[in-house]
């Protein structure tokens, strides 16, 4: 397989795979759907391709008489022809028959060039065809999560009905105003799939929901580890995810994607935002015990909140991980009390939170004096479902939250109303971020023009946006992930109604809890339109 | 004669039976089922039931723990994709290898039992298994997360699991971009070209499968099952043939394992647990013990509800009763409503009840009595292929 050396250089290596440079880095792209002269209709994707070289792409096949420029489509644009840049172009036509047919032979040796095929020709996966778009609902309908998953749902269908009307609840106080009913002049209808908490039914799912429902993007979830693999899955198959209620840093860290897109907040961010909120609580002189959700968002957490805690100068006793959904934890609290710790920190979340600080409650945790200073026990993050869940516990025990119905933002209050219309009860934050995600992906949709995973995600890069009730946010262009400010929040002493169980006790701005990029590794690596 | 006769019959059988499986996106397409990742996903649960159904449904010694090999191979699998190459076969070679050493290690114990025994004992193997994957041995299996393939790491200090190596896919310069996906020597094993590897690998199965059910070795499962005393009193060991029935099924486990991990290159615990060992049991014995079309109807039957009957929800319920008035509508979706989407299980259940109470011996007797009656109530005579697993008596002990 040969390369070649110049900037922009284009080789056929074989009747459907095209090879060059740019910026020294080697490019491949696929050709679909031609055949050699008298072709109607070619189809290019390319991976990795940029800029000039579009044209270059274009001056080669139209060089070798493949196809005329008109009938070539590069990336589902079709090319404006006469701006050809590269005039190093190496292909003659003999030498693409020749090189073709050493190719033919060595295809067994370019094992990851394959082509989807792309039916209806606009150059990416599951291009709507008709007057509808289809979203994919990926969300826990059983398992440890399922409250989660049932009211994002429903802020799913939600947003689907404030899109395809053209307003309605967050979508009229949202900055952004080009969403006129439907996107892109279709409706939008949606699938959904039972994520069930576990990473194989979830990409099952998924699957199920691109290869066989048409599905453009796929949004939701409620735990790290499946947004993880799923957001993994949709940057294969070559669809945009836009991940539901996922808290692990590594979500937009080291397992970021181009194709994934987060708007909920981190374990950094609660980390940074909580640590100021505990110092004033309870000193700088305290020892931590860790009950960790044995998964990729527990592990985060607690590594969050040592790394910050720690900073202030407390100590960690230990640091015990229980898995997941495990219902029963007092053999794991039992020996909290013994470790001389007089914090305990529950990173646990759903119905396992909801279990272990019920059991620690009832352990008598909390009235115990441990080394001259009152038992404290922190949930770093928090849900208005589980503060529900866990019932008179939750009183005066402090957590951060992206969200919470309380809010009198107006953004928050258009929300609160129409959710509150619809089913009788103040939605949850991971009906907020679910609810943002899908009218954040509709309106990138409607600026880029297009269903094409690059160019939405070049339209989410860098967006700033206000009114969906966080106050002015931006998706960061280097690792997909949201920055706004971030609430902290504790179990109110005396609430209102069954609802209102948590009180915000400080907005920690923007400014506190941004990092840079390369904080948390990963690579995003390029777009995959399929 | 009747030898010959009964090898015609093998081959119809065989002929047929590829065909259909080969066919399989065209046949399923009607009810929404022909796309990659179900015919896949049918593929890979049948070689799994028929490996499993080597050992249930020959030898009768219930197994409660097969999907323990599931995991071996799918994790065997993901560590040659991020340490030797995306090329599969050597991810397939080192599953069933690995994978039949476990059954050895697993099944040298437990068949030193039967019945109950047996069971609960490779249960409590499996169970291990599941445990040891999901948090003990986390720097190998990437815990709950879940193991997954990455791109080469750029930096040694990098941890293997966020930063693979490739070492024979760096050697021969293959270019990656991204993260790479499985390949069989550049055909790609995603989408239909995944499936037809997993549908050809589960007719070479199948082949197996038929060829050991009718040697002498077969034989010899069956006389197990049907009098594991009477072997032993005529001065027979019958452990030796137990074993290699237990790691025959092993390494069929640990084919369709690794097949996971080819076709979607993910590791999670969680097909280790028990709840996937109950499945392949439910699948065997929906679709037939000791039938060998049997359990790949029963796997197919139960990933099809998996994945599209619990998609049905209220929106296509109501379409599909569209036809109905308006409160009769409502009336129907709200019942059928029971039964799919979110609550697929009670159908499969409700299945289930059904086919054990009316029909022992699977879908596949229900068929024969089908044809019996169509063909004038005459004995089926296939030997070994359609044979009641409720009527064999349980082994001995």
């Amino acid at each position: 397989m040969t390369v070649a050396e110049t900037d922009g250089a284009i080789q056929l290596i074989s009747p459907s795979v095209l090879q060059g440079h740019k910026d020294n880095k080697p490019y491949f792209a696929t050709v679909l759907g031609f055949s050699l002269p008298g072709a109607e209709v070619g189809v290019l994707a390319e991976r990795l391709i940029a800029g000039a070289v579009h044209d270059a792409l274009v001056c080669a096949l139209e060089r070798c008489r493949i196809l005329p420029p008109s009938k070539i489509y590069i990336d589902g644009l079709r090319s404006m022809g006469g701006h050809f840049m590269s005039e190093k172009t190496e292909i003659t036509r003999r030498r693409v028959i020749k090189s073709g047919a050493a190719a033919a032979a060595a295809a067994g040796a370019t094992p990851y060039f394959f082509s989807r095929a792309f039916a209806d020709g606009h150059g990416y996966r599951n291009a709507p065809k008709g007057d509808t778009v289809t979203f994919g609902f990926n969300v826990p309908q059983t398992g440890a999560y399922a409250d989660e998953g049932a009211d994002e749902l429903r802020a799913y269908e939600l947003a689907v009905e404030h899109i395809n009307a053209g307003g309605g609840g967050m979508l009229d106080t949202f900055s952004s105003k080009v969403l006129k009913g439907g996107v892109n002049g279709k409706k939008v209808a949606f699938v959904t799939g039972d994520t069930q908490t576990k990473s194989d039914a979830a990409r099952a799912s998924a699957k199920r929901m691109i290869e066989n429902d048409g599905a453009i993007m796929i949004t939701g979830g409620s735990s790290s580890g499946v947004a993880i693999a799923v957001q993994g899955l949709c940057q294969e198959a070559g669809v945009i995810f836009m991940a539901g209620l996922t808290h692990s840093n590594d979500t937009t860290g080291k397992d970021k994607r181009a194709n994934g897109f987060r708007h909920f907040f981190n374990t950094e961010m609660t980390g940074s935002a909580l640590a100021p909120v505990l110092e004033s609580n309870f000193g700088k002189d305290r020892t931590a015990y860790h009950l960790t959700a044995d998964y990729t968002w527990g592990w985060s957490q607690e590594g969050s909140i040592k790394k910050y805690t720690e900073n202030l100068g407390w100590k960690t006793a230990a640091a015990v991980r229980t898995p997941l959904g495990a219902g029963d934890f007092s053999s794991f609290i039992t020996p909290v009390l013994d470790s001389g710790a007089d914090v305990l920190v529950l990173n646990h979340y759903g119905k396992d939170m909801v279990n272990s600080l019920t059991q620690a409650v009832q352990f008598g945790l909390r009235g115990k004096q441990v080394n001259g200073k009152d038992f404290a026990i922190v949930v770093p993050l928090y849900s208005r479902l589980m503060a529900q869940g866990a019932g008179e516990n939750v009183k005066g025990i402090y957590g951060s939250t992206n969200w919470h119905w309380s809010l009198s933002d107006e953004g928050s209050k258009a929300f609160v109303k129409s959710f509150g219309t619809k089913y009788g009860f103040p939605p949850s934050q991971a009906a907020h971020t679910t609810y943002c995600q899908a009218i954040l992906y509709a309106d990138a949709c409607q600026r880029a023009g297009t269903f094409m995973p690059s160019e939405v995600g070049k339209a989410l890069e860098g967006f700033k946006f206000d009114g969906l009730g966080n106050g002015p946010t931006e998706y960061r262009a280097e690792d997909h992930q949201c920055f706004k400010d971030v609430l902290v929040v504790k179990g109110k002493e005396n609430p209102s109604s069954k609802f209102d169980v948590l009180e915000v006790v400080e907005v920690t701005p923007r400014a506190q809890v941004e990092y840079k990029a390369d904080l948390l590794g990963g690579e995003l690596g390029p777009y995959n339109n399929g | 004669m009747a030898a010959a006769l009964s090898k015609s019959k093998d081959w119809i059988l065989f002929v047929g039976f590829s065909a259909v499986i080969l066919l399989l996106p065209w046949i399923l397409a009607p009810i929404g089922a022909g796309y990659p990742d179900l015919l896949q996903k049918i593929a890979i649960f049948g070689i799994f039931a028929i490996g499993f159904n080597i050992l249930f449904g020959l030898t009768g010694y219930l197994s409660f723990g097969h999907a323990a090999f599931i995991g071996v191979g799918s994790y065997m699998s993901l560590w040659s994709f991020k340490l030797l190459t995306m090329n599969v076969l050597p991810a397939m070679i080192f599953s069933v290898a690995l994978a039949g050493l476990f059954a050895f290690a697993i099944g040298y114990v437990s068949l030193r039992r039967s019945g109950i025994y047996f069971s609960i004992l490779t249960l409590a193997f499996a169970q291990m298994s599941y445990n040891l994957a999901y948090s003990v041995l986390t720097p190998l299996t990437n815990g709950e997360t879940g193991l997954q393939t990455r791109a080469i790491r750029t930096n040694p200090e990098t941890s293997l699991l966020d930063g693979d190596i490739r070492i024979i896919d760096q050697a021969l310069g293959v270019q990656e971009l991204g993260v790479p996906t499985t390949n069989f020597f550049g055909l790609s094993m995603s989408g239909m070209s995944g499936f037809y590897f997993c549908a050809i690998l589960l007719i070479i199965c199948f082949f197996i499968a038929q060829r050991l059910t009718n040697s002498n070795f077969g034989m010899m499962l069956k006389a197990i099952k049907s009098n594991q005393n009477r072997l032993n009193y005529t001065g027979i060991h019958t452990r030796p043939y137990l074993i290699a029935a237990f790691v025959i099924s092993g390494m069929y486990a640990g084919l369709a394992g690794s097949l996971m991990a080819v076709t979607d290159p993910i590791a999670g615990a969680e097909r280790m647990q028990w709840t996937a060992s109950g499945e392949v049991v439910l699948m065997t014995i929906l679709g037939g013990v000791g039938t060998l079309i049997g359990p790949v109807v029963g796997a197919s039957l139960i990933k099809y509800a998996e994945q599209k009957v619990s998609s049905w929800n209220e929106g296509i319920l109501s379409s599909f009763f569209d036809f109905l008035p308006e409160t009769l509508q409502h009336f129907m979706v709200s019942v059928s409503s029971l039964f799919v989407g979110e609550s697929w299980h009670t159908t499969l259940g409700v299945l289930f009840m059904v086919v054990v109470i009316f029909l022992p011996g699977g879908l596949m007797e229900g068929f024969r009595r089908i044809i019996e009656r169509v063909t004038g109530g005459k004995k089926s005579a296939k030997p070994g292929a359609v044979e009641s697993g409720a009527r064999a008596p349980q082994p001995a002990e």
